[in-house]
């Protein structure tokens, strides 16, 4: 009975969908007139912002009050997740085991290199494919990797909520200076710099550095939430 | 055939929506449940850039001076996407921090046996 409804209901919702894709089909050019968002941000992003990814100019400049949102969010949800795994019963059962001896070193060598790898991608966030949230979830896949490898690994939490917070201040004072100096919220206002290389494209580097430690802070904080056995 | 072959990412997107809608809607365990939201969140995400695609369109990075605006596609649905996909990440940790909460209190994830949870 149950799974009727579901089927019913599913096929209405599969319907709906298909009659509102048939009207765009797959790989039309649907951003050819001038008037388009998609075409004004091809064709003016890299004048107006100075950033070769214009992926990254939509996220960080023309959308960024969205992306303040967004941090929020994300913000949002770690609390929650704090809250709610706060305390917990102690857990019965025996200590996990350490992990073996090459786990182990496979994890120590390879943990410098993930968070290297993730400080790369956040700062080239405006030249290549990548930026602050990618970056972010690259620094604390590496905290993870340490934590299934290193049974008794804990991280200190107060640096990380403190790194957290200073990241989140960054990217609204970051904001709140364009808006003294220029009259807009978020504005580029410092210089462009030359196209294409990694010191250009005004506070975007700045605001996805933000954005990249404030995203890893907050999920390994998540993480750590999540696997830390109770006390 | 060439229909299915032109729309597959439409299908692909369309598909995983429905499959994760369906767990949702008719599988018993909560554990199963959230794995089908996931399916629902990733499904909407290919469904957004699927969307964003033109034909022959390049990634809308200007990393070579040759590179033209005429030939990239949409980059809108890809910033959407991108802060979307982290925020699904958030979610299903704050979900399945939920679970662990119920699984202590009430020790079963079977949403038919909690009975605030039965619809």
């Amino acid at each position: 009975m149950r799974s009727l409804i579901a089927v019913i209901l599913l096929a209405v919702i599969g319907l709906g969908l298909a009659l509102c894709l048939s009207d765009m089909p797959f790989g039309a050019n649907h951003i050819a007139t001038a008037e388009k968002a998609g075409r004004h941000y091809l064709e003016k992003a890299p004048q107006e912002t100075g950033s070769a990814n214009v992926v990254t100019a939509v996220v960080v400049t023309y959308r960024g009050f969205d992306t303040l949102g967004e941090v929020t969010v994300l913000f949002i949800a770690a609390i929650g997740l704090g809250m709610v795994l706060y305390r917990r019963k102690k857990q019965e059962g025996k200590p996990p085991q350490p992990a073996s001896f090459v786990l182990q070193t496979g994890c120590c060598f390879l943990f410098p290199l993930i968070l290297i790898l993730g400080v790369y991608i956040f700062l080239h966030g405006h030249l290549t494919p990548g930026g602050g949230f990618q970056g972010g979830v690259i620094v604390a896949s590496g905290f993870l990797l340490a934590y299934i490898g290193c049974a008794d690994m804990k991280i200190r939490h107060r640096w990380f909520e403190a790194t957290e917070s200073l990241a989140g201040s960054a990217f609204v004072i970051a904001g709140m200076a364009g808006l003294a100096a220029g009259g807009s919220f978020l504005m580029n206002f410092m210089p462009k710099g030359n196209f294409n290389t990694l010191f250009s494209a005004g506070i975007i580097p700045i605001i996805y550095i933000a954005i990249g430690l404030k995203v890893g802070a907050e999920l390994t904080g998540l993480i750590a939430n999540l696997l830390e056995r109770a006390e | 055939m060439s229909f299915l072959f032109e729309n597959s990412y439409y299908i692909a997107a369309v598909g995983l929506i429905l499959i994760g809608l369906y767990i949702m809607a008719a599988k018993k365990n909560l554990i199963k449940v959230i794995i089908g939201l996931s399916f629902f969140e990733t499904g909407i995400n290919v469904l957004l850039i699927a969307a964003g695609y033109i034909r022959g369109g390049s990634a809308p990075i200007f990393s070579h001076p040759d590179m033209q605006a005429g030939k990239m596609v949409d980059p809108t649905p890809q910033a959407l996407v991108l802060t979307a996909i982290v925020i699904g990440v958030a979610v299903l940790a704050l979900a399945l921090s939920l679970a662990v909460r119920l699984y202590e209190h009430h020790g079963t994830l079977n949403l038919r046996k909690i009975r605030e949870l039965k619809w």
